[in-house]
């Protein structure tokens, strides 16, 4: 698919003609930065900004923290409080990497339920929807490694627990684990594994944000009605679109300013208001904290990974068919990655012809009760796995999987959608009086 | 400053992690209003100076403060005492040097010892590692708005040793304390449920807090309440040295990108008012 119609790049002096026939380095970050957006996006399509300037944040307070801190079990904690009492602006820069991954999360969040609910992932944009999960994998992973190297009570229990899931796996389960390890315990060899990934991985994620981009720009952006940008002729495009700078860059900009309000008084206000406070207490593998939680971004699939235990008839069932290979704990693990992948298999799950959440009535309510859903899992991922607590964290799976597996396919076929308009420029109208001159 | 708000908040549900709950006890949280709470909430240097007397004399007996330079004591921002004070005061400790292979007299660039005693836990962030109560019923509500956390805990655990309650054996090793839920507990206390029936729990470490343990240089009367106030004061300072650094430093962001924001917004508005006309209605 070629993209929508729109002026390139033309060299015009000697120079720049000179570089253009050998490296067309000026056309394309002028094609980047010009591309025709749709001309009616809100503000959740700032997101996608905002976690690029996170990205960036995290690598630059990541690599000066990387200066002072040591990977080693016996100094990676006293190197920490080094960098809080000793280096210049440290314990600043330590808190804004601290906060700066839950800004990440929220921001990945946000992102991601914009997607679900405007249809973003829908064709042609597939490949722009797997690769923004693979990046969110790789956050993860990458934010659970980062949580260790502080080498507190929570960074060693939490590495336990999570490393302890893949040994869960039949069969391969234990030398798997051991191998991620690198030996029968959290130690020394895992710190070290771990802090060479967590500084590795931001890289391949930002390769990837690269590729999320291009595939993106090559579909075009979706926007709040679904309806694509012509492409008959230049001047329809047009019509419909607008240039990325300045109006969007600047819109992004402005969002981002506000957001980095708050991000700095909660850094600057309450910077350990999301942490742990166990993670404070260095590292001891013969103390067990009594309540032992991931951080909040982890909640919702930490719940999912709880929800199975033996008394759940479908682990029983499960286990009795399988000759006890998927016991409890290997279900539960099946679950979490398959809530995720169930979400990356949204595009082919998704029946309905229309593209937007606007125009599709239940379909609406549906998603509405996932955000709840996702927040009541996240919620009951903090509490005590006791009492109500299990069966609620169990319903709430259901119903995750039930939106992906029943409710998104049977929705194209009984739900009927409300019509869309027939262009962006349309809708654009719809809100605004038409435009008095073009900008350009 | 020192009016009791006398508000008893339970630790609820921890929301993050590092409560107790899960066992089913729970630990009484007086809130106090300290000096350094809120945005604009700054230490007080008199108090710090008054709680590093009460954790000289009486905590560092036991307690250490490993990961504090000595030579802080004179920052500002901190308990800014004179450099020759604190090198007094550094003169005081002895350390190991390993390239003389012998003790020898601190000087501000060493550290505070660490604790003499196995189980003494260091103090250096116990004001940050025992904040771990996000009540009411982990919503955290409290720590947002009433600004409860370590300092609070440190104050209601020194003043939280009380008459071990009727249900108790006699021989029950520990003092009873209130706000400890960490300690051992007696089965005659728990209901037919297996729930605690009095906050708190036995505490190995004896009250080290009676009142008159110090006395004051500025004149101050060394009441059991004071003094808990003034040492969970230090210890907040111990844990978080450059609090105040960071509280400017956020509001400078604060204000600044506030500024930015209003002429980002006022940019946007212009730049888009051709496109968008005026709004129908």
């Amino acid at each position: 698919m070629s993209g929508i119609p729109h002026d390139h790049y033309e060299p015009t002096t000697g120079r720049q003609k000179w570089l253009h026939s050998r490296l067309p380095i000026a056309g394309l970050l002028y094609d980047t930065i010009m591309i025709p957006t749709p001309k009616n996006l809100n503000f959740m399509w700032i997101w996608g900004i905002v976690l690029t300037f996170c990205l960036a944040l995290q690598i630059i307070t990541g690599i000066v923290l990387v200066m002072h801190y040591t990977p080693h079990v016996d100094m990676a904690f006293a190197s920490i409080e080094h960098i809080m009492r000793n280096v210049n602006g440290g314990h600043f820069i330590r808190y804004l990497h601290m906060n700066g991954a839950s800004l990440f999360f929220v921001a990945v969040y946000l992102h991601i339920f914009r997607g679900l609910y405007y249809g973003s992932y829908k064709a042609p944009r597939e490949v722009t929807w797997i690769i923004g999960m693979l990046i969110y994998l790789l956050m993860m992973a990458t934010a659970f490694m980062g949580y260790v190297l502080p080498w507190g009570q929570m960074s060693f229990w939490g590495a336990t627990v999570i490393t302890g899931l893949f040994g869960a796996i039949p069969f391969i389960g234990e030398s798997l684990q051991m191998w991620l390890l690198g030996g029968p315990a959290v130690d020394n060899a895992t710190l070290t594994r771990f802090f060479s990934l967590h500084y590795l991985l931001p890289f391949v994620i930002a390769a990837l944000v690269a590729l999320h981009i291009w595939a993106f720009h090559t579909t075009g952006n979706n926007n709040p009605t679904g309806v694509e940008v012509r492409r008959t002729s230049k001047a329809d495009a047009q019509k419909d679109t607008l240039p990325f700078w300045p109006y969007f860059v600047i819109k992004d900009l402005f969002a981002l300013a506000v957001i980095m309000v708050v991000f700095f008084a909660v850094v600057g206000f309450m910077p350990n208001y999301l942490g742990h406070a166990d993670n404070y207490i260095e590292a001891d593998p013969l103390v067990t904290p009594s309540h032992i939680v991931p951080e909040w971004y982890f909640l919702p699939f930490y719940a999912i990974l709880r929800a199975f235990d033996d008394t759940v008839w479908v682990v029983q069932f499960t286990s009795f068919i399988t000759g006890g290979i998927i016991d409890a704990k290997f279900f539960g693990v099946l679950a979490m990655f398959g809530s995720i992948a169930v979400m990356a298999l949204a595009p082919w799950l998704d029946t309905s012809s229309v593209r937007s959440g606007r125009y599709r009535p239940m379909f609406k309510w549906w998603f509405a009760i996932l955000v709840v859903d996702f927040m009541v899992l996240m919620w009951v991922g903090a509490m005590p796995a006791e009492g109500i607590y299990p069966v609620i964290a169990l319903i709430g799976t259901a119903y995750w999987f039930a939106y992906f597996l029943v409710i998104l396919p049977l929705l194209g076929v009984i739900e009927k959608p409300e019509s869309a308009p027939v262009t962006i420029e349309e809708d654009f109208a719809a809100s605004h009086a038409p435009s008095q001159a073009p900008a350009e | 400053m020192f009016k009791k708000t006398g508000i008893a908040a339970l630790t609820a549900l921890s929301l993050t992690g590092g409560g107790a709950w899960a066992a089913g006890a729970e630990g009484v949280v007086v809130d106090r209003d300290f000096s350094f709470e809120g945005p604009f909430g700054a230490f007080d240097q008199t108090q710090l100076q008054r709680g590093l007397k009460v954790y000289t004399q009486v905590c560092s007996a036991c307690h250490g403060l490993q990961y504090v330079p000595l030579r802080t004591l004179g920052d500002e921002g901190g308990p800014n005492l004179p450099a020759d004070q604190v090198r007094a005061y550094a003169a005081q400790y002895e350390v190991y040097d390993e390239e003389e292979d012998d003790f020898r007299t601190a000087t501000p660039t060493d550290h505070f010892p660490m604790s003499n005693l196995e189980n003494a836990p260091d103090m250096s962030l116990m004001a940050k590692k025992r904040a771990g109560f996000h009540g009411p019923y982990g919503t955290g509500l409290n720590q947002l708005f009433k600004g409860m956390g370590g300092p609070e805990y440190i104050y209601s655990l020194m003043v939280g040793y009380e008459d071990p309650p009727a249900c108790a054996p006699d021989d029950m090793e520990g003092s009873y304390n209130v706000s400890f839920t960490a300690g051992g507990f007696p089965e005659e206390c728990k209901d037919e449920n297996g729930y605690n029936t009095v906050p708190g729990s036995w505490i190995n470490m004896g009250q080290p807090l009676w009142g008159d343990d110090v006395e004051y240089d500025d004149g101050t009367v060394a009441t059991l309440e004071q003094q808990a106030e003034d040492v969970s004061a230090f210890l907040m300072w111990t844990a978080e040295p450059k609090m105040m650094a960071r509280k400017n430093a956020g509001l400078t962001g604060v204000v600044f990108l506030t500024v930015l924001s209003v002429l980002l917004y006022l940019t946007n508005k212009r730049i888009w008012a051709p496109v968008k006309g005026k709004k129908n209605s």
